[in-house]
């Protein structure tokens, strides 16, 4: 198995098809952050774009895996429908609402496309295949 | 990795025993050299998945080119009764209608030669790869709704292209079975600026040349007359629309159904006919028309980009067009009986024999015209449809070479520029918007395509037409 490297937020492991990434962090939250960073590191240097815009989301899943997915498909929505690329993560909040209601709160910071902003590519979707949720990372496969 | 038992039927048919939880068999269409590569991801586990479906008819079936996707594999085929059986956004996937056009033309390859890399510039700036902006359309909501209706008629209506056009394309360029009422406000919003792009991954455009005709009579009927004559494919797929309205219904089908007794969490589907599966499959065709005026729009583009730089677009007829990411209702031969099931075809060719009624008149003695790219840089192959593949695997053939090695392993072996460099000494021109995109899709990261489609031709369920080769390659 890869071993951890642990200056680093998240790594991306073997997958024939797609790109699998982990995602590490000492909270849940750390960990949903690095993995919107990893998938937003597919798209873009996510480090060059300026954190000119904020955007609040607000989320909903039955599970800790739907929130997840929803989370990163949030962030691709945004990229398709307003040409929003993520910076960072500002604040996040993940909270068990009831049983099979979690909800997230965050407010995210980046930019338009600008003409020196050098775009990757980009992903379809986040998926299922082969999620894990752990307490020392989660992993995710997305579709490009 | 879990041991799969696989009996050899034949030398390119292998077959997974119904086990455990499976309703019927499944097979596998694969040569030896295939099946080696076939066996080290989880394919076999996913398409032995499949057949735990309800309603599954005959098989769950991989082609020849199929690699582990999510759920169910890529190159992957699986009818269901249309009353005991469901329809999956997974059996889809995300792509929905992700497919290939060929476009023939009357030039040869000496007359663009010295113009190719001016055609690309002039792609590049009709076309954009359109990640994080938009194409050059700019539609409201309401023509929005005109295009996800009426697929590439709405194209033709606005002048763009001709009825030619709609008659060489999968459905006539549009499926009835749209209704917009089943479409989310997220899907319309993320598919409201990205018409008439062509996405980044694997889709591209290209300009080729003929580069050898294996059956000239069918050629001929496909408007293909020498080695040498150039064509143009154009390969894209529904963009984040079809994302969308895959993501929705997985997730709607997962709150009403759930997924606890389902092998696995992407096998997700509703019965066809509930209101679940009746909504995904109204909202699917939206996206399937979608990207038919998508590939559409490109190729209107590239019609205008030939006259300003050759100086004319005559005789760029479309071949034809089809869907590699689709489900349909269709009617095939079971015990003996015709019978309307719900084919999904996930990273598959349909491929109807002679005289199918779905196949436009102009080809229907002859064969459905079935296309399968290549990576960049690799031959693509234009083939012909089969009543064997009605016979055995639903209609349907290989959709292209599928992956071999990751993105990964592709970026640590091989750089951008090394790779544009060597495609050049073969003569072939890349241009794409990413350095890196162009490593990532190395040719060698891909399975021998041709290794894909002999065996297609070999089996029978699609036969080999001309083979094509890249002269200069547009990658998103």
């Amino acid at each position: 198995m890869d071993e951890k490297d642990f200056n680093k937020n998240y790594e991306f492991l073997e997958h024939t098809g797609d790109a699998k990434f982990r995602a590490y962090g000492n909270t849940l939250e750390e960990r949903f952050i690095n993995a919107a960073l990893a998938m937003s590191s597919i798209i873009v240097d996510f480090n060059e774009i300026k954190p000119d815009i904020q955007k609040n989301i607000d989320i909903e899943g039955n599970d800790i895996k739907q929130l997840l997915y929803n989370w990163l498909h949030e962030i691709l929505f945004l990229l398709d429908a307003d040409g929003f690329f993520l910076n960072k993560v500002d604040e996040i909040e993940i909270i068990k609402e009831k049983e099979r209601l979690y909800r997230l709160k965050a407010v995210i910071a980046g930019d338009t496309l600008k003409e020196d902003y050098l775009v990757y590519g980009s992903v379809k979707a986040a998926t299922y295949a082969e999620m894990e949720i752990r307490n020392d990372f989660i992993q995710v496969v997305v579709d490009i | 990795m879990e041991n799969i038992k696989v009996n050899k039927v034949n030398d390119y048919t292998w077959e997974i025993p119904k086990e455990g939880g499976m309703r019927v068999p499944a097979v596998i269409y694969a040569s030896e050299k295939l099946m080696e590569k076939i066996k080290q991801d989880k394919t076999l586990q996913q398409v032995r998945n499949v057949a735990h479906l309800k309603g599954i008819i005959n098989h769950s079936i991989a082609l020849p080119d199929a690699h582990q996707g999510y759920g169910f594999s890529i190159g992957g085929v699986a009818a269901f009764d249309m009353d005991e059986g469901v329809i999956s956004p997974g059996g889809v996937g995300f792509d929905i209608n992700c497919g290939v056009r060929l476009i023939r033309t009357d030039f040869k390859a000496e007359d663009i030669m010295d113009k190719r890399e001016e055609l690309l510039n002039e792609l590049f700036k009709e076309v954009p790869c359109g990640v994080g902006k938009g194409g050059q359309l700019r539609l409201d909501k309401s023509e929005l709704k005109n295009v996800l209706l009426n697929g590439a008629k709405w194209a033709v209506e606005n002048g763009y292209g001709s009825a030619d056009d709609l008659m060489s394309t999968e459905e006539g360029g549009y499926m009835a079975s749209a209704d917009v009422s089943a479409v989310s406000e997220k899907a319309m919003k993320r598919g409201i600026s990205q018409l008439g792009t062509l996405g980044s991954g694997n889709h591209f455009l290209e300009i080729q040349k003929v580069d050898k005709i294996f059956d000239h009579e069918t050629a001929r009927a496909f408007g293909i007359t020498e080695e040498g004559q150039v064509a143009v494919m154009i390969h894209s797929g529904s963009r984040g629309f079809g994302h969308q309205v895959a993501s929705d219904y997985m997730q709607k089908m997962e709150n009403e159904y759930g997924f606890q007794n389902l092998p696995d969490r992407q096998l997700i589907n509703a019965p066809i006919k509930s209101e679940l599966g009746s909504n995904y499959y109204k909202a699917m065709s939206c996206a399937v028309n979608y990207a038919f005026v998508n590939r559409h729009m490109i190729m209107h583009w590239t019609r205008e980009v030939f006259k300003k730089v050759i100086g004319s677009s005559k005789g760029m007829d479309l071949v034809y067009d089809v869907c590699h990411n689709i489900a349909k209702f269709e009617k095939h031969k079971v015990d003996g009986e015709w019978k309307e099931v719900c084919v999904h075809r996930k990273g598959a060719t349909r491929s109807f024999g002679p005289g199918r009624q779905e196949i436009p008149e102009k080809y229907r003695s002859v064969g459905q015209p079935v296309l399968i790219p290549g990576s960049m840089g690799t031959s693509s192959y234009l083939m012909v449809g089969t009543a064997k593949a009605e016979d055995i695997s639903f209609g349907s053939t290989a959709h292209g070479a599928g992956r071999v090695e990751s993105r990964n392993e592709a970026l640590r072996k091989y750089s951008g520029d090394q790779v544009r460099r060597d495609l050049l000494k073969h003569n072939i021109l890349v241009k794409a918007s990413s350095i890196k995109g162009i490593a990532e899709e190395a040719p060698q990261v891909y399975k021998d395509i041709d290794e894909v489609v002999r065996v297609s031709h070999e089996l029978g369920i699609g036969k080999m037409v001309a083979r094509l080769v890249p002269l200069a390659v547009m990658k998103g």
